[in-house]
C-alpha cells in the first residue's frame, strides 16, 4: 500500500476510534440544540412582567397608555416614589406636565434595573401615546384611531435580486445567517483542526517517533499523511453532524402541530399568504413563522452554498494546517508553541471581525480584498457568497479567490514541507519564524 | 567478500560547522561495523546521511553496488536512533504492523514476522499493550524488532544496549550475531568501547567530522600496540636489569614488561629462562579500544563541538 495512505490511515483512525472524538460528536449537536432550547427557555421564564405605577400630571395619558401582559400600566390615585414597591409596583412612571411642543423629560423609577428591550418599550408607547393624543386634538375619533391602529403594519417590503434579465426573490435575513453560520463554523474548524495538527506533530517530535518515521518515508509524506488525515477526521465529524441534527430537527418538527404545519402548507401553495374565502381558518402566528422561514430559506441557492462550503473548508484547512504543521514540527511543547501560532491564528481572527462587518455591507472594498487574499478568503468569501452568486459576488471574483486559495494553500505546504524537514529532528533550540522562513529559502538538508 | 556500503569522500557542512568533513570507508557484507566517535564527532549526521534522511553536500554513496536512492533502497534499510521513539498511545501490535507496512512489507508477510519475532524474544502477550505501559528495558526490545522485523540488508543501531539489563542485553546481541549469519550487515554506532571489541568486525572512529581510524579490530591494536608483555612467574629474581627490557609495573609476582627497540620477546624470555626461573605465563598486551580512543580523541576540542550551535 501506498505510504501516504498508510499514514493517513492511521492518523483517522486513531482519531475516530478515540473516546472523546465520539463523545464531542455526538455531544456538540445536542449542546447546541440544548443551548438554543435553553436559551428560548429562559428568555420566556426570565421575563418578568412589569407592572409600573404612572403618576399622571396631566390626565390623559389614562386613556392612551397601552398596556399589555408583560408591560402593565396603572394609574392608582395614592402612589408616590415612597411606597410604589410596598403597594405591589415594580416601577413608578412620572410624567410632568405636559408642555407644548417642547421636549419633555419623564422619569422613571425601578427597585431593580428594567434592561434595554423595557426601556425601549416605555419610550415609544409615551410616544405613541402622545401622538394618539394629538391626532385626537386634531378631530381623528378614538373610534377611528383604534381601528387605524389595528389594521397597521401594511407595508411589507419583499427584495429581489437583478441578474441580466432574471430577477429572483432574494432574502437579506436568511443570507446573513448563512453567511454568518458558515463563517463561524469554518473559522472554529480551521482552528480547531489546525490545532490538531499542530499536536500530532510536536507529540511526533517530542515521543522521538519522528526519527524512526522519516527513516522509512519522506518527511513530506509524513506531514501530507498527517494533514489529510486529520481533514478527513473533520469532513467525518461535520457529516455526522449533519445527520444528526437532520434527526434531531426531525424530531422536533414532529411536536409541531399537525394544523399549523397545514397552514404552512396552505401558505406554500397560495404564494405566502391564507387563501381567502368563506370558512377558511386564519393562519396562527406560529404557522406563519414557519412559514416565513421556510419561505426566505428556500430563496437560497443551496447546492451552490454547499459546494463552496465544502471547498473553502478544505481550501482553508489545508491553507492553515500546513503552517500549525511548521510550528509544530520546531516546538517541543504547547506553551512555546504559543508565541509561534500568534501569527497563525491572528489572520484567522481577524478574519472573523471582518466577516462580521461583510454581513452587513457584503459588497464593499474590503470585503472584496479580504474574500481574494487567502489569509481571510475562507472565511469572508463564504460569507458573501450566501448573499448571492453572480449578484453579490460575480463569477470572476469567486474564480479568483478559488484560484488563490489553491495557490494560496500548495505554497504554504511547500513552505511548510521545507521547515517541517528541518524542524522535525532539531532539539533543544528555540526557533523563530525568521529562523524558519530562512531554512524554507535556503538549502537544507 | 563485497561491500554493502561504500562512502566517497561524504562531506556535509552546516552553517557553523563541517559535520562530516570527507569521510571514505567501505563496509563488507555481512560483517558488524563499529562507528566511533565521541559525541558531536558526526556519527548521526553520517548515520543520517546513510538512512537517506539527510542529503551530502557532495560525495557518493554506493549501497549494494549500486548509488545509493533512498526512495526505494530506505526499506532495506533499518535504523534504531539513539533517540527511542514510539506512538505511546498505540497499541504495540498496531505499531509493530504499521511500522512493518511502511517498511514495505503487506499485511500477511508483515503478520507472520511479527509473530516469529514476538515469540523469540517472548514478547506475544504485549500485542494489546499499549507502549506507555511498557518499561524502559521492554520499549527498547519492541524497538529493536521493529528496526529488523522487514529482515534489512542493513541494521543501523545507535546504542543498541543503552537502557538494557545484562539479560537483555546479552539476548540482543545474540540477535545480531544471528542477523550477520544470516547475511545482514550491523552499522553499531556507540561509544561503550568493551561492547564493540567484543562484537565488530571493523571499525571506524570519527571525531570533528574526519576520519582518524579505519581497520579490523585485531588490526587497529596492532597498530597502537606498544610491545608490552605480562610475565607471571614463581619467583621474581632480585635483578631484573636487562637490555632486552624495562619493567614498566609490578604487581607481586606478575611484571608488565616494555621490550626495547631491536629485540624479541623471545629475548625475554631466554633472560628468566637463563636464570633457571619457571614461567606461569607469559603474554603481549595490546591497547583496549577505550585506550585508542581517549589517545586519540584527547586533546583535541571534541566535546566543547557537541555544545556549538548547529
Amino acid at each position: 500500500m501506498n505510504k501516504v495512505l498508510l499514514i493517513i490511515q492511521r492518523e483517522y483512525l486513531s482519531r475516530v476510534k478515540n473516546r472523546a472524538f465520539i463523545l464531542t460528536t455526538i455531544l456538540t449537536p445536542l449542546l447546541l440544540i440544548g443551548m438554543i432550547a435553553g436559551g428560548a427557555y429562559f428568555s420566556i421564564q426570565g421575563k418578568s412582567d412589569h407592572k409600573v405605577a404612572v403618576v399622571d400630571a396631566n390626565g390623559f395619558f389614562k386613556n392612551n397608555l397601552k398596556s399589555s401582559k408583560d408591560l402593565a400600566f396603572e394609574f392608582p390615585d395614592d402612589v408616590d416614589t415612597t411606597n410604589y414597591i410596598s403597594k405591589g409596583y415594580s416601577d413608578i412612571l412620572l410624567i410632568p406636565k405636559f408642555n407644548g411642543n417642547e421636549k419633555t423629560t419623564y422619569i422613571l423609577r425601578s427597585k431593580k434595573s428594567i434592561g434595554l428591550v423595557i426601556e425601549e418599550k416605555i419610550e415609544e408607547r409615551i410616544n405613541t401615546a402622545i401622538e394618539d393624543k394629538k391626532l385626537q386634538d386634531n378631530g381623528i375619533t378614538k373610534a377611528k384611531l383604534d381601528s387605524i391602529h389595528k389594521q397597521s403594519q401594511f407595508a411589507e417590503l419583499k427584495t429581489e435580486q437583478q441578474s441580466g434579465t432574471s430577477v429572483k426573490e432574494s432574502s437579506e435575513k436568511a443570507a446573513s445567517l448563512i453567511g454568518y453560520s458558515c463563517g463561524i463554523l469554518i473559522y472554529i474548524t480551521m482552528i480547531i483542526y489546525g490545532m490538531m495538527v499542530l499536536r500530532g506533530v510536536m507529540e511526533e517530535k517530542t515521543n522521538r517517533i519522528a526519527e524512526v518515521m522519516v527513516s522509512s518515508v519522506k518527511p513530506f509524506q509524513l506531514m501530507a499523511g498527517k494533514i489529510i488525515g486529520i481533514g478527513a477526521v473533520g469532513i467525518t465529524q461535520f457529516l455526522l453532524w449533519v445527520v444528526l441534527i437532520i434527526t434531531l430537527s426531525s424530531i422536533a418538527q414532529s411536536f409541531i402541530p399537525h394544523e399549523t404545519l397545514e397552514q404552512v402548507k396552505a401558505m406554500q401553495q397560495n404564494g405566502g399568504v391564507m387563501p381567502t374565502g368563506v370558512g377558511v381558518m386564519q393562519a396562527s402566528e406560529g404557522a406563519q413563522k414557519i412559514y416565513d422561514l421556510q419561505h426566505s430559506f428556500s430563496t437560497v441557492n443551496w447546492s451552490l452554498v454547499i459546494g463552496c462550503f465544502i471547498f473553502y473548508f478544505i481550501g482553508g484547512y489545508l491553507f492553515y494546517a500546513a503552517l500549525f504543521a511548521a510550528v509544530g514540527s520546531v516546538v517541543e511543547d504547547l506553551q512555546t508553541s504559543q508565541s509561534l501560532t500568534l501569527p497563525i491564528t491572528m489572520p484567522i481572527i481577524f478574519s472573523f471581525f471582518i466577516m462580521t462587518s461583510v454581513i452587513q455591507a457584503p459588497e464593499t472594498k474590503l470585503a472584496f480584498w479580504a474574500s481574494i487574499i487567502p489569509f481571510s478568503s475562507p472565511i469572508v468569501m463564504m460569507a458573501r457568497i450566501a448573499f448571492g452568486v453572480p449578484t453579490t459576488v460575480p463569477y470572476w471574483q469567486l474564480g479568483l479567490s478559488m484560484l488563490i486559495l489553491i495557490l494560496g494553500f500548495l505554497f504554504t505546504t511547500w513552505l511548510a514541507g521545507k521547515i517541517y524537514r528541518t524542524g522535525i529532528l532539531l532539539y533543544g533550540k528555540k526557533i523563530t519564524w525568521k529562523e524558519m522562513i530562512k531554512w524554507a529559502f535556503t538549502k537544507t538538508a | 567478500m563485497s561491500n554493502i556500503l561504500e562512502l566517497h569522500n561524504l562531506k556535509k557542512y552546516y552553517a557553523t560547522q563541517k559535520a562530516v568533513d570527507d569521510i571514505s570507508f567501505n563496509i563488507s557484507k555481512g560483517s558488524i561495523f563499529g562507528l566511533l566517535g565521541p559525541n558531536g564527532a558526526g556519527k548521526t549526521t553520517l548515520l543520517r546521511m546513510i538512512t537517506g534522511i539527510f542529503f551530502a553536500d557532495s560525495g557518493d554513496i554506493i549501497f549494494d553496488g549500486k548509488k545509493f536512492d533512498p526512495l526505494n533502497d530506505i526499506v532495506k534499510i533499518g535504523y534504531m536512533p539513539e533517540e527511542r521513539g514510539l506512538y505511546k498511545k498505540m497499541k504495540i501490535g498496531e505499531q509493530a504492523m504499521y511500522l512493518a507496512q511502511l517498511k514495505g512489507l503487506s499485511k500477511s508477510e508483515a503478520m507472520e514476522k511479527i509473530k516469529f519475532w514476538f515469540q523469540r524474544l517472548e514478547m506475544q502477550s504485549w500485542w494489546n499493550k499499549k507502549v506507555e505501559d511498557l518499561s524502559k528495558g521492554m520499549s527498547q526490545k519492541l524497538q529493536f524488532v521493529i528496526t529488523v522485523l522487514h529482515e534489512p540488508k542493513l541494521i543501523i543501531l545507535d546504542e543498541p544496549f543503552s537502557g538494557l539489563d545484562p539479560v537483555n542485553a546479552n539476548l540482543i546481541k545474540d540477535e545480531i550475531y544471528g542477523l550477520a549469519q544470516r547475511g545482514s550487515t550491523v552499522i553499531f554506532s556507540t561509544h561503550r568501547m568493551e561492547q564493540v571489541e567484543e562484537i565488530c568486525d571493523h571499525i571506524v572512529l570519527v571525531n570533528l567530522g574526519k576520519k582518524i581510524l579505519d581497520g579490523s579490530v585485531n588490526d587497529v591494536k596492532q597498530q597502537f600496540k606498544e610491545n608490552k608483555f605480562g610475565i607471571k612467574l614463581y619467583e621474581v629474581p632480585a635483578n631484573l636489569d636487562s637490555s632486552a627490557f624495562e619493567v614498566v609495573d609490578q604487581k607481586a609476582n606478575a611484571l608488565t614488561v616494555k621490550i626495547n627497540e631491536g629485540f624479541k620477546s623471545n629475548d625475554v624470555l631466554q633472560f628468566f629462562i637463563q636464570q633457571n626461573l619457571t614461567i606461569e605465563s607469559f603474554n603481549e598486551i595490546l591497547p583496549s579500544l577505550n585506550d585508542i580512543f581517549i589517545h586519540l580523541v584527547e586533546g583535541t576540542k571534541a566535546t566543547t563541538r557537541a555544545f556549538q550551535k548547529i
